[in-house]
This record gives structure tokens, C-alpha cells and sequence, in this order.
């Protein structure tokens, strides 16, 4: 059963990035960008993850993408689209190298793997582990900065001189 | 056949080239940020795996995920930002013409 998921997912997910990248349509684009967002929501929940699935739901497909559909309606073009530039070829050879690479590195390792079941619900251990002593409440406070001057930032480049 | 790791490793190493590609060959600058917020989605899936399959008790690569989803946002917002005031200045989105810091 979650093989099905899983399979499901993954052709929706790569199906949702592909459109992304092919589609000339930068709206249509951004639209499938927010179904590949949602997938990968779904994925983590496949992965024992139901926090970071909602934090997912909440940053990306509620923040982010809202943020990226207006930066499209803003910045319409004359030509209206996204064409492929003079690089098309070479990027296509370096991704597709860097493919076979890792795939290659992922099938051909051997990774240990720990037969535990997965800790459920994750929420509190999250929690935790963020905030307590021995923690990660040093990156947590990090983190709160760099919001803080992205903020400030955004608000500067934006205001009209 | 059942699911494992590296089924997981491969999707991640795919949306990740996928998303490199773009980043490579597009010319428009709100479509290169859609594909670095996929290579940043294709990392958290790696790491979110690791974190079920090999650490299952400690979460560390959750917690990861979640501090790469806090830059992704502050990257969001000042690229977006950044975007936006290049096109009130040209009147363009197209990286090609994006040459003024050139000599």
C-alpha cells in the first residue's frame, strides 16, 4: 500500500517539475510549482514527518508560492514566457551527468541502515530538541536574525526612492 | 517491492537535477527562483530520509529540513525582491540583460 503512495507521488512530483521547467507560461508554471509543493507535503507524511508536512503546507504552499504568483503578476513581459537560453544543451549534459552520478553513488552505497520504527508524533521531540540546553537554540536564534534582516532588506530594495 | 531509502534518494537526486537544469537554461529570473525552491525541496527530501531510515529517534535531519525551509524563505523574499526592482529600473526579467555589475 505505501509502495502505491510512493509511486504515485514520485511520478507527480518529477511530472509537477518537469512542467516547471517545459511549460513557456510562467503562471502555469508557478501553478504546478504549488502541486509540487503539496507532493512533497504528502511525501514527508509518508516519511513519519506530520510536523514539517505542516510546516511545509504552511511556508511553502501558503508563503512562498504567493510570494513567487505575485513576483509573476508583477513582472508580466512583453514576450510573456520563458524561453530556453543559448546554455540549453550544456545544461542539459551537466544535469543529466550529475544524475547518473548520484544515482549511481546511491544504488552502488551500502548504507546502514537502523531497523528502529520511526518516532510518532514528532511534534514535541521537534520541540525539544530546538529549544532545549543542548540543543539548537543557538541556530534557532541565528536563524531569527537572518529573518529579521531578510525582512529589513526586502523592505529597502522595495521602496520606492 | 518495498519502498527503502534509496527509492527516496533517487526522487530527491532527480527533482535536484531537474531543478538544476532550469536554473541552467532559463532566461527568466522568477523561473530560476521556482527551480532553486526545487533544488532546495529535492535536498529536504534527502535529508528528511535519512532521518527515517537511519537516525529514526533523533530527528536531526527534520530539524535540518526545517532550518533550510527558514532560508529558502529569506532567500525568497530578498530574490523576489531583488527581481522586482531590476525590472522597475529595465523593464525586463530576462538574466541576459541582467549586466550591470559587468565591465
Amino acid at each position: 500500500m505505501s509502495s502505491i503512495v510512493f509511486w504515485l507521488l514520485a511520478i507527480l512530483t518529477v511530472g509537477a517539475a518537469l512542467a516547471v521547467v517545459v511549460l513557456r507560461d510562467v503562471f502555469r508554471a508557478a501553478l504546478s510549482l504549488v502541486l509540487l509543493f503539496l507532493a512533497i507535503a504528502v511525501l514527508y507524511i509518508t516519511l513519519y514527518a506530520d510536523f514539517l508536512a505542516v510546516v511545509q503546507v504552511l511556508i511553502y504552499v501558503g508563503a512562498i508560492s504567493i510570494l513567487i504568483i505575485v513576483a509573476v503578476m508583477l513582472t508580466r513581459e512583453v514576450w510573456h514566457g520563458s524561453p530556453p537560453g543559448k546554455l540549453r544543451i550544456p545544461a542539459l549534459v551537466v544535469s543529466v551527468l550529475l544524475l547518473g552520478t548520484m544515482v549511481f553513488t546511491v544504488i552502488s552505497t551500502k548504507w546502514e541502515t537502523s531497523g528502529e520504527p520511526p518516532q510518532q508524533p514528532t511534534t514535541a521531540a521537534i520541540g525539544t530538541n530546538l529549544f532545549s540546553q543542548g540543543g539548537f537554540i543557538l541556530p534557532v536564534e541565528i536563524s531569527a536574525v537572518l529573518l529579521l534582516a531578510a525582512i529589513l532588506g526586502a523592505i529597502v530594495l522595495m521602496r520606492e526612492k | 517491492m518495498e519502498v527503502g531509502l534509496n527509492h527516496y534518494l533517487v526522487l530527491s537526486a532527480v527533482l535536484f537535477c531537474i531543478g538544476l537544469y532550469g536554473v541552467l537554461a532559463k532566461r527568466n529570473a522568477v523561473v530560476i527562483l521556482m527551480c532553486i525552491e526545487i533544488m532546495l525541496n529535492a535536498v529536504n527530501i534527502a535529508m528528511v530520509a535519512f532521518s527515517r531510515y537511519v537516525v529514526p529517534m533523533l530527528l536531526t535531519g527534520q530539524i535540518f529540513a526545517i532550518f533550510v525551509i527558514v532560508v529558502a524563505a529569506a532567500e525568497a523574499a530578498v530574490g523576489i525582491a531583488i527581481i522586482i526592482t531590476i525590472y522597475r529600473n529595465r523593464q525586463s526579467v530576462d538574466v541576459d540583460k541582467f549586466d550591470l555589475m559587468k565591465w
